[in-house]
């Protein structure tokens, strides 16, 4: 029986795992250092707030690997031998493949700044972080103030999981606001607002220089690059970005650049040995996207088409229109099709907000043919099968506008804003 | 995981330290309380000024604490440190509260004369009632009364709370609202102002107009029909209502909007459930095995009151054959007709729905139920036993062991323990009819929004029934449960907008996904449909 061993416990191999296993009878082992079972990176935030425990994570209950005969290894790869296909443990154990893939995930970058292998130093990744932050950030009286450095989407998930427990926070963005390389100008500054609400100490524009420890190592302060400012903490986040999590493969015949090198197929240089997820580099980006996909949606869809090659059906992986989501405190943030931070060549904003500054849209479209291309929503819930056939439909933004009230999906009984919004376009395309 | 948990529980943490609007709210609110303890031992002198203090305590409390917990927060989600405060995550404090619900409803079934109930003139914490209850319904007060007032007071300061904490959602307000007045005014206010018309020539039995069977169990006991039945045409009225609601009213709304407007918008049950119990939701078990358990086990509590009610309203039509159109062996093949055509039905439409055990449960009691009105029917007449078991002796059973133990004790005692809808989950006969209909002819569901979920599992944590909603969203399946009350906080506490309760066409209802949106579209094409 072909054995197929995944490396990785996270949402691509086991997506990768569940549809084999829906489509065969092929043995197949997981692999990961980090947590026994399979759990929500994504969630690991509501677990140090207090809303869930850890097992709350865990989308199956226990008994569900061994029901589907998925076999689950605890242990750290540490090198893989293509030639005889067996990988190699930490702890000198070994283990035989037909087929492997990779579905190592991510780590935190480090920019070699003085002082970022410090005690209290930390990522917001792995459940080992979380453990580590627990540790050194268990309450306000232990931890007097926490800075996180960097600003994206761990970044304030982070300042929010302090700020749950009332330690103060200094966020240190690197931009002239936050999350701009993404965000549209409006939304990225509603944001900004939204975050000093929260008494989240906001530095735009600023830099880590160095951090710096204790007589025992630990973290004492920080200096800001650009003023030389101290302040002190007892807790340094790092979340600036993440980059694949592939160190062990370094000295394998395996092609990498900054993740692994794929092709269409999620196919490695090496026959039978496949790469998916956050740590797979497309040789070309598909389409507008990133070679590296570090998104959760984009891991599962690997996932699920991974599993039909390998069960004999080879297709491509071909994502459909782009779509993700996140939440900013209270904010909650969904995005379909492309709306890039600032209109690109031949394209055009529409920008609406609601005056209690909580509330927003951004609508890209083209200006030569009005063809409708991406929406970023802002505390306004909307459907994502609506949005997915119109971009399939490749309607135009006037359309899109008077037919707003059918993509919302906000629960009932709310106040309803598509009218204020499309008389706001109206006023501005009689303007212009 | 073991040494996280344990980290968390010794450090404590800052967010669950009450701030001082806090502290001075639980001292008011256990003042008040106090002062009813107090009154079992010592009779107040002036009852209308102590009983007055103490339920403006207890209220102002609760209201104090609320303020100090949301007034100063931005609008949002307020689940920080729930599963570190010992009250909210089965600790100490968890323990000591269902220790002492539980033993307050021991109390109030079994022993209210330690209460102070006594007919020949209250003392005690009834006595102190005595005011109110002679105010409203010019009657002194009982236990129930006593119990009645609590539970309407805890509705509308918890229900105060609740809105509190949810001052950005407008469904959970709405629903709120409606259960905090149907509480107040059907439940309590107008069943008491009622008792007031009767005299010694016009009787209506205590009436709450929204309490149906088979929730309430006694409803179409004999010597209620009978009151009803003599109290003329307002009478005759009531009972009519009482028979339309379960069998037109109530499956017309579960039809237009699930179970949920009885459960989460109407019912008393769910109504302390969703306000006082609002804290206990996250403590219902999600297992697969507790799913089972409350399959088999609110179902046989359904069979069983129909069979008890049956039994009861069969007994008192055969004594008194003249007094009824309806006769004892009419009614019995009545009752036998009308349920093997709902099965039938049922079996016809809608059989590929029913998975397999719930088809072999439909058959066994079907078979159960037919065989022991057989029985009876070719019995003959030896009147008092019904089916073979005694029917007063049904009853009294079935009112000790569901009605008290399972509603009360269980039901509301043990919220700290497993949660704060047990008795609806597990007991609830009503919920049991309301869910069977949510299942399989409704046009209520909960939609999941594309391939947006993230599998975090808040849904299914603060999901108070138990259901295991993630895993749905993360297929990209509506939920179609039927013990799905509709309160929406898994809509509510959902970080990334996956989830809408809605009504809609009955075609697609319940469809599952093994590709979710956002795929190839022929990968989709290709698995979905094969």
């Amino acid at each position: 029986m072909e054995h197929i061993v995944i490396i990785g416990n996270g949402i691509s191999g086991v997506t990768a795992a569940r549809h084999i296993r829906k489509l065969s009878d092929k043995k197949i082992t997981i692999v990961s250092a980090e947590t026994d079972y399979f759990f929500s990176r994504t969630a690991l935030m509501y677990v140090y707030m207090g809303h869930m425990k850890f097992e709350h994570t865990q989308p199956y209950e226990n008994w569900f690997w061994k029901k589907n005969r998925i076999e689950l290894k605890k242990g750290y790869v540490q090198s893989i031998e293509n030639k005889n296909k067996t990988l190699h443990f930490s702890d000198g154990e070994t283990l035989n493949y037909d087929k492997l893939i990779i579905a190592t995930g991510s780590k935190p970058n480090k920019f070699g700044w003085p002082g970022q292998d410090l005690e209290g130093v930390m990522g917001m990744y792995h459940k080992q972080d979380l453990e580590n932050l627990e540790k050194y950030a268990p309450n306000n009286k232990f931890c007097k103030r926490a800075v996180i450095v960097g600003g994206g989407l761990i970044g304030i998930e982070l300042a929010e999981m302090l700020s749950s427990r009332g330690i103060p926070v200094t966020f240190l963005v690197r931009e002239t606001s936050f999350w701009n390389g993404v965000l549209p100008e409006g939304e990225s500054q509603m944001i900004n607002r939204h975050i000093k609400n929260h008494h989240i100490d906001l530095r735009l524009s600023t830099n880590l220089k160095e951090i710096k420890a204790d007589e025992a190592g630990k973290v004492n302060s920080i200096i800001i690059q650009e003023t030389g400012e101290e302040i002190a903490c007892d807790v340094v986040g790092l979340t600036a970005g993440v980059s694949p999590n592939i160190d062990f493969i370094k000295d394998s015949e395996i092609e990498i650049g900054r993740g692994v090198k794929v092709n269409r197929y999620l196919e490695t240089n090496i026959p039978d040995v496949y790469a998916i997820g956050d740590c797979a580099e497309q040789h070309e980006a598909i389409g507008q996207r990133r070679p590296i996909e570090a998104v959760w949606y984009t891991g599962r869809m690997m996932g699920e088409t991974l599993a039909q090659t390998i069960c004999g059906n080879r297709i491509q992986y071909k994502p459909g229109h782009w779509f993700n989501s996140a939440k900013f405190f209270d904010i909650e943030y969904q995005t379909y099709g492309w709306v890039f931070s600032k209109p690109r060549e031949n394209e055009a904003h529409f920008h609406w907000k609601h005056t209690d500054d909580t509330k927003c849209i951004t609508v890209c479209y083209d200006t030569k043919t009005n063809e409708f291309l991406g929406i970023n929503t802002f505390g306004i819930r909307m459907r994502h099968d609506v949005f997915d056939k119109w971009l399939t439909e490749k309607r135009n933004v006037d359309f899109v506008m008077q037919n707003l009230s059918k993509a919302n999906f906000d629960p009932e009984f709310y106040k309803h804003y598509e009218q204020d919004i499309l008389n706001t376009f109206n006023k501005n395309f009689i303007i212009a | 995981m073991a040494t996280i948990q344990r980290n968390m529980s010794l450090t404590g943490d800052a967010s669950n330290q009450l701030n001082a609007f806090q502290k001075i709210g639980t001292a008011i609110g256990l003042g008040g309380i106090v002062l009813l303890i107090f009154s079992l031992f010592k009779d107040f002198q002036d009852k209308v000024l102590w009983l007055s203090i103490a339920l403006i305590a207890i209220t102002g409390g609760i209201l104090l604490f609320a303020k100090g917990l949301y007034s100063n927060k931005l609008e949002g989600i307020k689940n920080h440190g729930v599963w570190f405060k010992s009250i909210s995550s089965r600790g100490f404090w968890g323990w000591v509260a269902g220790i002492s619900l539980t033993g307050f409803y021991v109390i109030l079934y079994f022993y209210e004369g330690l209460l102070g109930a006594n007919p020949n003139g209250n003392t005690g914490l009834i006595g102190l009632f005595d005011p109110l209850s002679k105010f409203l319904s010019g009657n002194p007060a009982s236990q129930w009364f006593v119990y009645g007032t609590l539970y309407t007071v805890a509705i509308l300061a918890f229900g105060i709370k609740f809105i509190w904490k949810y001052k950005h959602n407008r469904y959970e307000q709405l629903r709120t609202v409606s259960v905090m007045f149907f509480q107040t005014a059907f439940a309590f206010i107008i069943p008491e102002l009622m008792a007031r018309l009767n005299s010694d020539t016009f009787s209506l039995p205590y009436n709450d107009l929204k309490n149906m069977w088979p929730l309430n169990y006694y409803a179409f006991d004999g010597w209620r029909v009978d009151q009803f039945i003599n109290a003329g045409n307002i009478g005759l009225a009531f009972l009519i209502f009482g028979i339309l609601t379960v069998f037109v009213i109530s499956p017309f709304l579960t039809y237009k909007y699930g179970k949920r407007w009885y459960c989460s918008w109407v019912c008393g049950c769910g109504g302390l459930a969703e306000t006082a119990g609002d804290s206990f939701r996250q403590l219902s078990d999600k297992s697969v095995f507790a799913w089972k358990v409350e399959r088999w086990v609110i179902h046989s509590v359904l069979v069983f009151s129909v069979v008890m009610t049956t039994a009861v309203i069969s007994t008192y039509l055969g004594y008194d054959s003249e007094k009824y159109w309806l006769t004892k062996d009419k009614f019995l093949i009545g009752v036998a007709l009308f349920l093997g055509l709902l099965f039938a039905i049922i079996w016809y439409f809608k059989k590929e729905e029913l998975k397999k055990d719930a088809r072999y449960g439909a058959i066994g009691y079907l078979v159960i139920v037919i065989a022991l009105i057989g029985i009876h029917y070719f019995s003959g007449t030896a009147n008092n036993k019904i089916f073979i078991f005694e029917a007063v002796g049904l009853r009294s059973f079935y009112g000790f062991l569901i009605g008290s133990i399972f509603s009360g004790v269980i039901g509301t005692g043990f919220y700290p323990i497993l949660g704060n809808r047990v008795w609806c989950r597990m007991g609830c006969p009503m919920a049991g009819i309301l869910g069977l209909q949510q299942r399989l002819f409704s046009k209520f569901r909960i939609t999941t929004n594309g391939g947006q979920c993230i599998s975090c599992g808040n849904c299914s944590t603060y999901c108070e029934m138990g259901i295991d909603v993630r895993s749905y969203a993360q297929k990209g399946e509506n939920i179609v449960r039927a013990s799905c009350v509709g309160c929406g906080i898994c809509s509510a506490v959902c970080p990334r907008g996956v989830l809408k309760l809605e009504n809609g066409p009955l075609e697609g209802r319940i469809d599952g996904n093994q590709i979710l949106l956002g795929n190839d579209v022929d990968l989709m094409d290709l698995i979905n449909k094969s």
